[in-house]
C-alpha cells in the first residue's frame, strides 16, 4: 500500500536533460499508465521510481519519505520487466521464491507463499521447470508470480505484455486487471499500447519529450485531450485532424465549407480541427457537410472504415458502426458530429469550453 | 526444396570426403607424434616414413617418465599454467564486468592502452622483461613466468569476459537488486552462476598458451629445476643428436592436461545457459 508523490522531478543523462518537471501524485491502491511513444521517457521515470535510475533533481515520496537516495531494496517496490528477466539457473519455484530467499526466510515459509502464488497463476504445476522450458506466457506469469510473492508497497510493470503474441496479450491484460482488483496495490504500468493504457488504468499518464502532456482518466483523455498530440496518440483508429482557418462564428475547412462554433469558443485562434473517425456520420449524397470519395474500404464486421478523399481538403477516416454496403469509389455524404469536434491553436493547445460546436 | 540441406547423395558423400580431409589434416601431426613415440628407437631411421610401425614399445615412455627430469618440468609447468589461469581469469572477470556494466572516466583510454599491448610482438620486449625479472631477482623463478603470462593474457581474457558479461542481460541484475539483492549479492547469486561458461572459457584459454609458451620461459629460465615442460623438451636435443622418440613420448604427455582441461570445460564452452532469461 502506497501513495507516491513525484515533485519536480528531473533527469539529466550528462548535461542533457530528458525529463522536466514530472510532477504526479499516485494515489493509494491507483493503476496508473504512463504511455507515450517511444522515446519519451516513459521508462526512465519508471525505472527513477523503482531506483534502477538515479534521480537528477526534484523529490520522489513514498508515503511521505523521501526515496531519492534509496537503493531499490529499500524501497520495497516489485518491478516485472519486459524481458521477464526470470533467473535462467533457477527453477520457477526458486525464481518465485528469491525474493524471500534474500531476505533469509525459511525454506518452509518459501515454499508455502511460492505454491500460493502459483496456484493464484495457474503455475501450481510447472514449479520444478527452468524458464527455458516454460512458453512466453508462462513466463510472464512467473514474472509476475515473483513480483506478488513479495507483498510490496507498489508494484511496477515496464511493458510487460509487449513480448507475447495478440490473443495472449488480452488476456494477460484481464490478468492484470484481475490481480489489481484483489491485491488493491498501487500499480505504475508502462506501455505504448493504447489499449493497455484505456482498459488498464485508473488514470493515464500521457508523456512525450519528457514533458508530462496530460494526466487524467482514460474517458477524460478521449472526450477532452489537453491537445493535439494528446488527441491523436489516445483512440484507435487515429483522429483526423485538417487545418481551418476562422470565420465569422466559426472556422471555415480548406474546400470552403464553414462549420460555426459554439458562442463561448472564440474561433479566432482555430489552426486545426479535430474529429474521430468514429465521430462522422455518413449520410446520403449532399446532405451533410461535404460529399467525398471512399479510396478504400474495410469490413471488419463489427465496424466499416471508409477512408475518403474530400476534395480541397485531401484524405480522412470514417469509421461506421455495423456493414455499410459501400464500395471503393463510391461517392458518400459526411456529417461532422458537432459536438465531437475539437479544435487547436497552432500551438497545438485544444481550445478550451467542453463542448466546442453547436449543433 | 530446401536450400539449407542438399540430400542427394554425392552431395552428402561429397561433405563427408571434405570433412575427413581437414580431420586427417589437422590431426596427421598428432598422429605422427605418437606413431614416433611408440616406434622402438631403432627403427625410426629405418622405417622413417613408414605409416604404421612394425614394432610397438612403451620403452621411450618409461624411459621419460623416470630417466628424465620430466615429470619435474610437467610440474613446473602444472604450477605455472594453473597459476596464470587462476589469477588472470580472476583479474579479467572483475575487469570485464566493470567494462561491461559501468561507465567511469577514462574507460575508453584503458580499452584502447590494453589493445595497443596486444599490437607488437612479442620478440621487441623481451630484452626489457628480461631487465625487469633480473633487477627484481625473479630470474629461474616460477614466479617470474606467472607475472609475465599473466601480464600478457589480461587484455584478451579481460576482452573475452565483457564479451560474456555483455551476453547476460542486465535486466537479470536489476530485477535481482529488485528483489532484495545489494549489487554484490546480484552478482553472487545471479550473474556469477551465468558467466561459469564464460570463466571456464577464459580459463582453459590462458591455460593453453601458458603451457605451451616457449619464449619467455627459455629467456627467463635457465636451471634445470625450475625448467617448464615446453624447455625441458629442448633438453632432448643433445650436441650430437635428437632423441626423437623420447621427446615424442614427453609430447603425448603434455598433450594429456590440455586435453583433460577441454574436455572438462567443453560442456561449458557449448551450453547456451543464458537461454530462457529473457524472450527466446
Amino acid at each position: 500500500m502506497a501513495r507516491m508523490e513525484l515533485n519536480n522531478l528531473k533527469k539529466l543523462y550528462g548535461s542533457v536533460e530528458v525529463m522536466r518537471d514530472i510532477n504526479l501524485d499516485i494515489e493509494d491502491g491507483e493503476f496508473i499508465v504512463l504511455v507515450g511513444p517511444s522515446g519519451c521517457g516513459k521508462s526512465t521515470l519508471l525505472r527513477m521510481i523503482a531506483g534502477l535510475e538515479p534521480i537528477s533533481g526534484g523529490e520522489f515520496l513514498i508515503d511521505g519519505d523521501r526515496m531519492n537516495e534509496m537503493r531499490p531494496r529499500d524501497r520495497d517496490i516489485a518491478m516485472v520487466f519486459q524481458s521477464y528477466a526470470l533467473y535462467p539457473h533457477m527453477d520457477v519455484e526458486r525464481n518465485m521464491g528469491f525474493s524471500m530467499e534474500i531476505r533469509g526466510e525459511s525454506a518452509s515459509e518459501r515454499k508455502a507463499r511460492v505454491l500460493d502464488a502459483a496456484k493464484i497463476l495457474g503455475l501450481d504445476k510447472l514449479l520444478k521447470r527452468y524458464p527455458k522450458e516454460l512458453s512466453g506466457g508462462q513466463r510472464q506469469r512467473v514474472a509476475m508470480g515473483r513480483a506478488i510473492i513479495r507483498d510490496p508497497r507498489a508494484f511496477l510493470f515496464d511493458e510487460p505484455l509487449s513480448n507475447l503474441d495478440a490473443s495472449l496479450r488480452v488476456e494477460m491484460r484481464l490478468e492484470i486487471a484481475r490481480l489489481h482488483q484483489k491485491l488493491g496495490a498501487t500499480m505504475v504500468y508502462v506501455t505504448h499500447d493504447q489499449v493497455e493504457a484505456l482498459t488498464l488504468a485508473d488514470r493515464i499518464v500521457v508523456l512525450e519529450g519528457g514533458n508530462i502532456q496530460q494526466v487524467g482518466s482514460p474517458l477524460e483523455l478521449y472526450e477532452r485531450p489537453a491537445n493535439k498530440f494528446v488527441a491523436q496518440f489516445i483512440g484507435s483508429p487515429t483522429m483526423n485532424v485538417v487545418p481551418v482557418s476562422s470565420a465569422q462564428g466559426g472556422v471555415t475547412l480548406a474546400n470552403g465549407v464553414t462549420i460555426p462554433t459554439l458562442k463561448d469558443v472564440n474561433p479566432v485562434n482555430a489552426a486545426e480541427l479535430g474529429i474521430r473517425p468514429e465521430h462522422i456520420d455518413v449520410v446520403p449524397l449532399g446532405a451533410g457537410d461535404f460529399d467525398a470519395v471512399a479510396d478504400v474500404v474495410e469490413h471488419l464486421g463489427s465496424d466499416t472504415n471508409l477512408f475518403v478523399r474530400i476534395d480541397g481538403i485531401g484524405p480522412m477516416m470514417v469509421r461506421v458502426h455495423g456493414n455499410i454496403p459501400k464500395q471503393p469509389g463510391d461517392s458518400v455524404g459526411l456529417k461532422l458530429q458537432r459536438e465531437n469536434i475539437h479544435l487547436f491553436a497552432s500551438d497545438g493547445q485544444r481550445l478550451r469550453a467542453e463542448d466546442a460546436l453547436a449543433a | 526444396m530446401s536450400i539449407t540441406a542438399p540430400r542427394t547423395p554425392v552431395l552428402m558423400i561429397g561433405k563427408y570426403v571434405a570433412i575427413s580431409f581437414y580431420l586427417i589434416f589437422a590431426l596427421f601431426p598428432l598422429y605422427w607424434l605418437l606413431k614416433i613415440a611408440l616406434t622402438p628407437d631403432q627403427l625410426i631411421f629405418t622405417e622413417g616414413t613408414n605409416l604404421v610401425p612394425s614394432q610397438m614399445t612403451f620403452a621411450n615412455f618409461t624411459s621419460v617418465l623416470f630417466k628424465t627430469d620430466f615429470l619435474a618440468y610437467f610440474g613446473n609447468s602444472l604450477v605455472v599454467s594453473l597459476g596464470t589461469a587462476a589469477i588472470t581469469t580472476m583479474v579479467a572477470a572483475g575487469a570485464g564486468y566493470a567494462f561491461s556494466r559501468f561507465h567511469f572516466g577514462g574507460k575508453k583510454i584503458i580499452i584502447a592502452v590494453m589493445l595497443i599491448t596486444q599490437m607488437f610482438p612479442l620478440l621487441m620486449i623481451i630484452a626489457p622483461i628480461y631487465k625487469i625479472i633480473a633487477s627484481l631477482g625473479l630470474l629461474n623463478s616460477l614466479t617470474s613466468l606467472i607475472i609475465v603470462y599473466t601480464a600478457f593474457n589480461i587484455p584478451f581474457a579481460t576482452f573475452l569476459m565483457q564479451s560474456f558479461f555483455d551476453g547476460i542481460p542486465k535486466d537479470l541484475e536489476e530485477a535481482a537488486m529488485m528483489d532484495g539483492c545489494t549489487r554484490f549479492q546480484a552478482l553472487r547469486k545471479v550473474i556469477f552462476p551465468l558467466t561459469l561458461p564464460g570463466l571456464g572459457a577464459t580459463l582453459g584459454f590462458v591455460f593453453t598458451a601458458a603451457w605451451s609458451e616457449l619464449l619467455f620461459a627459455l629467456m627467463l629460465i635457465s636451471k634445470n629445476d625450475t625448467m617448464t615442460f615446453p624447455v625441458g623438451l629442448l633438453t632432448f636435443v643433445s650436441k650430437f643428436s635428437v632423441d626423437w622418440g623420447q621427446m615424442m613420448a614427453a609430447g603425448v604427455l603434455a598433450l594429456i592436461p590440455s586435453c583433460l582441461f577441454f574436455i572438462f570445460i567443453q560442456r561449458y564452452l557449448v551450453q547456451g545457459l543464458t537461454s530462457g532469461a529473457v524472450k527466446g
